[in-house]
């Protein structure tokens, strides 16, 4: 379980996060949404202590997540931009992780999976942006955590590779396990999102269900419902 | 911490520049060797070179290695790891490997002239052990200048104008405040403004150890009555330790409020 406080955090001048209130229970998928700029990320890296905020609490596991660091062997991240040291290859930097980390990791079902056998050998600076963002997955992935966080997980996949992200977010899901998606792209979030966070000027708007989104709009698709809510916002 | 440190070093040892750094010294080495034909002769030579190339290199990697690894530390920064682990290990992993290719580098050739066998194996190692020392020292400073600066030019900039000041500007200002106050008496001064820069501070510790305090002057015998003793052996060594534990206490207390 994820409850964050009162979570404040400003970047100069710009407060990006003020007075967050969030609650996110065991099990089960949950959308963060919101406009460019309005704390996601900011948001995530906060609960992974990336960002520290200027107020506020954070507990992952009825645990403070502020002056201490082996929390985070319970969470898998992917980060929004698959950016790694470019002169590793994928399997220097598969190996590296696993060696930095305790656990059993199940790297070899997932690089079938997304067929990275060719490139393994190969840098991940001469990567295309698809192929980097698949090692990230899998990187994420490989090892069996309570809590999955993904920022932005399809960005740049194919098709094939899509559909075996979703297979895989069904299964951990189905392990019982706690997902948090962070994603721009509604009909992905609106297929796999069991709750919906949104997130605006720095504060939690609204958290349901996605039919509870629909019912608040009057619109079917999630897209649209979205659209609503910013209009009424900004009207 | 101890395999932080030992990727930041294999990484670091993979990469062409620790070659080029190697390769510099070792020829540096056999040039000065076969030039001057003679052993504490080369080491002047190399003292020379070592108090002011070791602290630009020392800086110049470390902002470079810092801005490079970005993505590396953001990646260990998600994982399981204290942060203070993180960041010491990567200090300390760029200070080994600059230090071994100063180490080896000079070392080889040194070795192959026979400097076992000859009365300066000391001093060499001395030499040695102050270039590891000013490494360390400024890779830490440079650090502490990459954290505080998001802009790679700028903390590039920061990092130049360091060692400049470190290797030039301060003995300059130095001299000058010598000049303007000769009719004092200044040997407290000099001692404890050398204690402030530890370029000079090594540079007065190797003449010192080299016994060419003569060249020094009336200067040399002031410093010789200070650091010859015993006590301004050890405190001249406390310092230098000083300098190093006082940049990787702030790179620590810089990195735990730093958000990435």
């Amino acid at each position: 379980m994820i409850r964050i406080a009162e979570l404040y955090k400003k970047f100069g001048k710009v407060e990006v996060l003020k007075g967050l209130n969030l609650t996110i229970k065991d099990g089960g998928i949950s959308a963060i949404l919101g406009p460019n700029g309005s704390g996601k990320t900011t948001l995530i890296k906060s609960i992974l202590g990336m960002v520290i905020p200027d107020g506020g609490e954070i507990e992952v596991n009825e645990k403070s997540v502020f002056r201490n660091f082996s929390y985070r062997n319970e969470i898998n991240y992917l980060p929004q931009i698959a950016n790694f040291p470019g002169n590793l290859t994928v399997n220097e930097i598969i190996r590296m992780i696993r060696d930095l980390r305790p656990g059993v990791t199940t790297e070899k079902d997932l690089i079938e999976k997304f067929g990275l056998a060719p490139f393994l050998q190969q840098k991940l600076a001469n990567l295309s942006g698809g192929t980097r963002q698949k090692v990230n997955l899998v990187l994420t992935f490989m090892f069996d955590s309570e809590l999955i966080i993904l920022d932005e997980p399809t960005s740049g996949l194919d098709p094939v590779a899509m559909v075996h992200l979703r297979e895989l977010i069904a299964a951990e899901k189905s392990k019982g396990k706690t997902i948090l998606i962070c994603s721009h792209i509604m009909s992905f979030v609106q297929e796999v999102a069991d709750e919906i966070v949104f997130l605006l000027d720095g504060k939690i708007y609204f958290q349901g269900t996605v039919e509870q989104v629909q019912n608040k709009t009057g619109k079917l698709d999630l897209e649209s419902a979205i659209a609503e809510i910013l209009s009424i916002k900004h009207a | 911490m101890l395999k932080i440190l030992k990727y930041s070093f294999y990484d670091l040892m993979r990469s062409r520049w620790s070659y080029v750094y190697f390769f510099f010294y070792l020829a540096l080495g056999f040039v000065l060797l076969f030039l001057n034909n003679d052993l504490s002769k080369a080491i002047i030579t190399l003292m020379n070179i070592i108090v002011v190339l070791t602290p630009l290199i020392g800086t110049v990697f470390g902002v470079m290695y810092y801005y490079n690894s970005k993505e590396f530390t953001q990646l260990l920064l998600a994982q399981p790891l204290k942060r203070s682990t993180i960041f010491f290990g990567q200090f300390v992993g760029l200070g080994a490997s600059l230090s071994l290719s100063l180490v080896a580098g000079l070392g080889i050739p040194f070795v192959l002239y026979g400097v076992f066998r000859s009365g300066v194996i000391w001093d060499f190692l001395s030499l040695l052990s102050i270039g590891a020392f000013l490494t360390f020292i400024f890779v830490a400073l440079a650090y502490i200048i990459a954290l505080t600066n998001e802009n790679k030019i700028k903390g590039f900039g920061y990092a130049i104008l360091l060692w400049l000041f470190m290797a030039i500007i301060y003995d300059g200002l130095f001299l000058i405040f010598l000049v303007v106050f000769e009719d004092y008496p200044l040997d407290k001064f000099a001692l404890i403004a050398t204690l402030f820069n530890p370029i000079d501070l090594s540079r007065i510790f190797i003449i010192l150890k080299l016994d060419i305090s003569a060249l020094l002057g009336y200067t040399g015998a002031v410093f010789n009555k200070y650091f010859g003793t015993g006590l301004g052996m050890l405190i001249s060594n406390g310092v230098m330790l000083v300098w190093i534990i006082l940049p990787v206490a702030t790179i620590l207390r810089l990195a735990k409020r730093k958000d990435f």
